[in-house]
């Protein structure tokens, strides 16, 4: 069969489609497995096989909210994620400017080093971090989390800033300098102008990783500091499983970065290819 | 007196010394073309003015001022550079205001100064457009109309031009020179392009390995090379430059001489036989008002001929040729001019 005839390409368009189509979801099912297990009673949870059809409930939510304090947690969640992306902005920038554009003789070298601080798994630093934030007595504070946070995104930062800065031509800058700009100027009037796409989707990303982030919020935080993440996990094992619970905090929990990750989606896909597309 | 003075300016990039001790005078007005073969250091001497780089050795003085360590952006001088680089996110009038805005002046000044750049520039339909609505040619004025609204000490260009198609390239040369004529400003201006330098300067420095060939006027450095390495870069074609054994020993000569210079117009065909020596035509190029003939001589030299009759010669034909023997230019072993005509 000639496939690049009108019909032919109409089939190949269609194969396609669906081929797609069911990637996606596979991908999602169990994203949507939870949410339709968030409706159900917990008798309905368990049964085998899964039940499809069935009355949906909201009695779950109602047991999250009042069995522990939701908002607390998602505002831990944004406190930290928030704040770790904007401090960990303001010491990426000067860093991937002066990299971009001063490089010296092992410019190459500090970028690949602070990369490689990410391929350590983060249980390595566990005893150290929880020893540290013991003894400064920062343990279940949004303060430690925080800095955590800050610290395990920078490396990503300042790779992605680096990146979006160097593709700013350096004669754009030097006009500016040529023109009178001091470096404030220059960063303010000219860079930040420039680059608010790349500074954009390099901050949402982080947003994103640190919302998501788990390990350390729990390991870190109790019932004060507690992030989503932490709500999640206090769900699972001490009272046995009770999997539409679970699935109704689980549902909470990723509701605002699911919103929020739908309407930043281009910012996102552009972050995330940066360098290879332009 | 010299408005701009560089003494002893040396730069080196790592290992490599790309400026060798250049020292120079620019009087206040003067168009100073920078010509020279790519990799020559021409751009970077520029830089070096423009305090985009620092210099390893020596000193800079504008206007009895040394600038040598002083940032950019308080030097007074604007620049020119081959890639534009105009602020994409800025309007036409925002990009040339952006200097008088930083030093915040006043803003009737800045628009005033914004318009009259557009109307010497023909930019006024335009001032509201961002630089990638514009063509080539027009992002080039916006640059030339960012360094004029600054009324600088000293406009420096980097190659403005080698951007720009042949025909834009022409027209643009001579409005630069017309800009040059209406402002007086005292400019400095590197091109590899040897016309655009003949064309333009009032004095060009020629460049080579980090090093000053030779300075001077346009017609100075064309009758008067002081060397090989000039003789042959500043002319189209290049100045045939022959073993002096080339010319029959009634030439005449200079004591010490090994290469003889000769313009390709100061050569002259002759019918086979006559004239001082023989030659064989190897190609001919009839451009319309002038013709350039290719020759071989007897003893292997290539030699090119220019003259503004046209020819019915075709290759492979024997012709004589007449030296214009008061028009020679004799150098030594080295290259060096020991005597030149005129």
């Amino acid at each position: 069969m000639d496939l690049t005839s009108p019909t032919g390409v109409k089939i190949v368009l269609w194969v396609r489609t669906i081929a797609a189509w069911l990637v996606a979801l596979l991908i999602f099912f169990p994203i949507l497995f939870m949410l339709v297990t968030s409706f159900k009673t917990e008798l309905q949870a368990i049964a085998v096989p899964s039940i499809w059809i069935f009355t949906p409930t909201l009695d779950n939510f109602t047991h999250v909210q009042e069995r522990s304090d939701y908002l607390l947690y998602a505002r831990n969640s944004l406190i930290t994620s928030v704040v770790s992306t904007v401090v960990g902005l303001i010491i990426a920038a000067p860093a991937a400017y002066s990299m971009a554009y001063f490089p010296g003789k092992r410019t190459k070298d500090i970028l690949m080093w602070m990369l490689s601080t990410k391929m350590m798994p983060a249980v390595g630093a566990l005893v150290p971090v929880y020893v540290m934030a013991q003894t400064t007595h920062l343990l279940d504070t949004t303060f430690a989390l925080i800095v955590v946070f800050m610290l395990s995104n920078l490396p990503l930062m300042v790779w992605m800033l680096y990146s979006h800065f160097k593709e700013i031509p350096p004669e754009i800058l030097e006009a500016a300098r040529m023109d009178g700009a001091s470096l404030l100027t220059e960063f303010r009037h000219v860079i930040l102008p420039l680059a608010m796409g790349g500074i954009a989707s390099t901050g949402l990303l982080c947003l994103v990783l640190a919302w998501n982030e788990a390990f350390w919020s729990l390991n870190l935080t109790a019932a004060n500091a507690g992030t989503l993440a932490a709500l999640i996990a206090s769900y699972s094992s001490p009272e046995g499983l009770f999997w539409s619970k679970l699935s109704a905090a689980s549902v909470l929990a990723i509701a605002p970065i699911v919103v929020f990750g739908w309407f930043s989606q281009k910012q996102l896909v552009q972050g995330l290819t940066f360098g290879a597309v332009k | 007196m010299s408005f701009l003075e560089l003494r002893g300016v040396e730069k080196q990039f790592g290992d490599v010394k790309t400026i060798k001790g250049v020292d120079l005078s620019i009087a206040r007005g003067q168009f100073t073309v920078f010509v020279g073969p790519s990799g020559c250091g021409k751009s970077t001497l520029l830089r070096l003015i423009a305090g985009l780089e620092t210099l390893t050795a020596g000193s800079i003085h504008l206007d009895g001022r040394d600038i040598t360590r002083l940032p950019s952006a308080q030097r007074d001088l604007a620049m020119v550079f081959q890639s534009y680089a105009l602020y994409p996110h800025m309007s036409v009038a925002d990009n040339m205001s952006f200097a008088l805005r930083l030093a915040k002046a006043d803003p009737a000044v800045i628009k005033k100064k914004v318009d009259r750049a557009a109307e010497i520039l023909n930019l006024g339909p335009y001032l509201h457009r961002l630089p990638r609505e514009l063509s080539g040619g027009q992002r080039q004025r916006v640059a030339i109309g960012r360094a004029i609204v600054r009324e600088p000490k000293v406009f420096l260009f980097d190659e403005p031009l080698s951007n720009l198609d042949a025909a834009l390239r022409g027209q643009t040369r001579v409005e630069i020179a017309k800009l040059h004529r209406e402002l007086g400003a005292t400019t400095i201006y590197v091109t590899h392009d040897q016309v655009e330098a003949m064309t333009l300067a009032d004095q060009v420095v020629v460049l080579r390995d980090g090093a000053i060939e030779q300075v001077g006027s346009p017609l100075d450095l064309y009758d008067r090379p002081a060397n090989r390495f000039v003789a042959q870069f500043i002319g189209t074609p290049q100045m045939n430059v022959v073993d002096r054994g080339e010319l029959p020993a009634a030439a005449g000569g200079v004591v010490g001489a090994a290469f003889v210079g000769i313009r390709p117009e100061d050569l002259h065909l002759k019918p086979a036989g006559q004239g001082q020596i023989g030659a064989k035509v190897e190609l001919v190029e009839a451009l319309g008002a002038e013709t350039l003939i290719y020759l071989n001589t007897p003893r292997g030299a290539q030699i090119v001929l220019r003259q503004n009759e046209r020819t019915a010669l075709a290759a492979g034909d024997d012709v004589g040729i007449d030296v214009a023997l008061d028009h020679l230019h004799w150098f030594d072993q080295n290259g060096k001019l020991i005597a030149a005509a005129h």
